[in-house]
């Protein structure tokens, strides 16, 4: 997929602008961030669930030659097969020739991330095979012609009068030209539009919430059950997942998925948990006739040895996202790549370049909420943190910025000088904004006071204060 | 290329970011342990009940999903319960039905009105009828495992979905689940130690289906089953 990253700042200044998008986040996150706080409460054990979370998937980081060997031993046992693919380009061409094995002419897609690192939709259409996407958000995205914004509600951004509106023009075409209004009556017609394109499919491809090394299974967990309908109805099932997503065994799988619905949308349980295990069997009356584990590696063995590891844990549960407040200001497409919000500002970094994404990981206030709630405590602040310094190191940042961090840098690292240089700065702040209490306006700040005004300091610094006190 | 090739750069990758080479013999048998004896991790303990409690919180959980559960009296009661559903919900009286050996043991012959076809589901069918191998206390879940008895089709098709399911099948968490699973591969295929029991498809299913993906406001029959109806038998067959 094509990268906008580079433009961060221009992607995040009409995101704020757009009227639309400021309504759905608004609605969204709160949401969010409700259910989720209730559903742990409700757990006694969610903290202890997510150390164990964390610990089985740093197991299976330090293990992961072994466990994926052990995986594909277990696939090929029950008759699928495995392809390891370094790249999204070798993944798709991979895709392309399963598909074309089945004669495909469509393909139903339940949502996947790894589908949007490799551009799959667009790559199968220029191949003469239609896609079809069969997640509820997923689908208006694709009728839009967008991109997702949020990794498990992709079309977070979108009013119900945006869908409306869409569906009213799209599905016209079909015969369905009155202009639907309530949810519900949305959600019925998409029933309607996609109940034959399953039906009709040859080729079913998911994602993988987790890969299951004891039993050579995939597992994919959504509410809709399009993700089911999507592999028992065509004559092939390819599955797409990245390296990490291997866990030893069933059990292994079910600690995670306590914590993955919880931290996601609040709910006690998703809806639909499904394990499937290659292809259908002597005597049953339905399933694939074929099972396939495409594998993506794409930068992530390389991760695995960087100070970038601990991101390899995430579940893609989209919590960061739901409680950041630069995601919440700016909404999903402002990051530019496949993955949005704090999670997306280590990854994408990593996957695509710092070059490319370097605004990333500065669009945070580093307020902490995004590790506070992630199931599998990744460190997202601290990665960012480590971001930043390879770009200032690396020299990617602005000129102007890394003379002035340079100069603060200069200036800390020389006590004496720093108190009393700030003694006499604080002190003259004090008396020139002792009338009005506040500054409007501050020269080299403009950015700052240009959405609020500055307090102005009461007389004396910090460390002024603190010695006085020390010595009282 | 995405062939063997591949598959050993992608191990070698792995390795030198690790900084090791393969494991040794010794580490490698620690980690098939692992996998040859599954423990449970920590299991929540909400579920840890009396079996009368376990279903009473079964059934509570199940309800909170806007799924709903029917308690009869026994066996002898099913096809009456499932008749009356249809019923109230203005539903066809035709039944797409799992070919499954204990829904045959219930007296559907107590109502001739059913019409009855045993299989997988298509297109048309309405109402599918099918058993579970267990219910989850912990969160109202129910576990269903394709084979011959039990067409996946019959779970997702239809719009609504009729689940009969014993009280003694109720468990607590869903590792019991996985223990029943591996138990009963192991009598059949033989090969239970080596992952070998896993059927098809195991569904875990949690409610009817449903999405929030238009300003996060719950519509039911998303793509699988509007309606979800669960009737627990509580004697067993005699």
């Amino acid at each position: 997929m094509d990268a906008t990253s580079r433009t961060f700042v221009a992607n995040a200044r009409a995101g704020l602008r757009d009227a639309a998008l400021q309504t759905s986040l608004a609605r969204f996150q709160g949401g969010f961030q409700v259910k989720r706080a209730e559903a742990a409460e409700r757990l006694p054990e969610f903290e202890a669930l997510r150390d164990e979370a964390r610990a089985i998937k740093d197991h299976v980081l330090a293990h992961l030659d072994h466990y994926l060997e052990r995986f594909e031993e277990r696939v090929r046992a029950s008759g699928g097969t495995v392809h390891w693919c370094e790249t999204p380009e070798q993944a798709r061409e991979r895709i392309l020739a399963l598909c074309r094995e089945a004669d495909a002419k469509t393909v139903t897609k339940s949502k996947s991330m790894i589908a949007e690192e490799m551009a799959l939709n667009p790559f199968l259409e220029e191949h003469g095979i239609e896609p079809v996407e069969t997640d509820l958000g997923e689908y208006v995205v694709q009728l839009a012609d967008e991109r997702p914004s949020h990794i498990i509600a992709p079309a977070v951004h979108k009013t119900r009068d945006q869908v409306a509106d869409l569906f009213h023009e799209k599905h016209t075409p079909l015969g369905r030209t009155r202009r639907l209004e309530r949810v519900e009556e949305l959600v019925e017609e998409a029933r309607e539009v996609l109940r034959p394109r399953y039906l009709a499919a040859d080729v079913g491809i998911t994602g993988a919430n987790f890969l299951i090394a004891e039993t050579g299974s995939s597992a994919v967990v959504t509410n809709e059950g399009n993700a089911d309908l999507t592999q028992i109805l065509p004559r092939m099932h390819i599955v797409i997942a990245t390296l990490e997503k291997v866990v030893p065994t069933l059990e292994d799988a079910t600690t995670i998925m306590r914590v993955l619905a919880r931290s996601a949308t609040g709910q006690e349980f998703s809806t639909y948990t499904t394990v499937s295990t290659g292809p259908r069997r002597p005597g049953d009356a339905d399933g694939p006739e074929a099972y396939h584990v495409v594998l993506l590696d794409n930068g992530r063995s390389r991760m695995l040895g960087s100070e970038f590891r601990e991101v390899l844990r995430c579940i893609k549960c989209g919590a960061c996202m739901n409680h950041c407040p630069v995601y919440g200001a700016v909404g999903g497409h402002a990051y530019g790549w496949v993955y949005p919000g704090p999670v997306g500002a280590v990854l994408t970094p990593n996957l695509i370049g710092l070059e490319e994404a370097r605004h990333l990981p500065n669009a945070s206030s580093f307020c902490g909420r995004c590790e506070e709630v992630c199931p599998v405590r990744i460190p997202l602040p601290g990665l960012m943190r480590k971001l930043r310094e390879q770009e200032f190191a690396q020299g990617l940042a602005p000129a102007a910025v890394r003379r002035g961090i340079g100069a603060w840098a200069w200036l800390a690292r020389r006590p004496a000088l720093y108190r009393c240089l700030t003694g006499i700065g604080i002190g003259m702040m004090g008396a020139l904004g002792r009338r009005r209490g506040r500054f409007v306006r501050l020269p080299l700040a403009g950015g700052w006071t240009g959405a609020r005004d500055m307090p102005a300091p009461e007389g004396a610094t910090f460390h002024a204060l603190w010695r006085k006190e020390r010595k009282a | 290329m995405s062939g063997a090739g591949g598959r050993e750069a992608i191990l070698g990758s792995i390795r030198r970011s690790l900084g090791r080479g393969p494991l040794d013999e010794a580490a490698r048998a620690t980690l098939d342990a692992r996998i040859a004896d599954p423990r449970p991790n920590l299991v929540p303990a909400r579920s840890d009940l009396p079996q009368a409690e376990r279903v009473a919180l079964f059934t509570e959980m199940a309800e909170k999903v806007f799924a709903t559960v029917d308690r009869v009296a026994g066996p002898e009661a099913v096809p009456g319960a499932v008749a009356d559903y249809l019923a109230q919900h203005n539903l066809p009286p035709a039944l797409a039905m799992a070919p499954d050996a204990a829904l045959d043991a219930y007296p559907w012959a107590d109502k001739p009105l059913l019409a009855i076809r045993r299989g997988r589901a298509e297109e048309a069918d309405r109402v599918a009828v099918t058993g579970a191998v267990m219910g989850f206390a912990e969160t109202g879940t129910l576990m269903m495992a394709s084979g011959p008895e039990h067409p996946s089709t019959l779970n997702f098709l239809p719009e609504t979905h009729i689940v009969v399911l014993p009280a003694e099948r109720i468990g607590g968490a869903y590792e019991e689940g996985w223990a029943r699973l591996r138990e009963q591969g192991a009598g059949e295929a033989g090969d239970a130690d080596d992952g070998g029991f896993m059927p098809r498809t195991v569904n875990l299913v949690t409610g009817p289906s449903r999405t929030a993906d238009i300003e996060q406001t719950i519509a039911l029959g998303a793509h699988g089953p509007r309606r979800l109806h669960i009737v627990i038998v509580e004697e067993e067959a005699p």
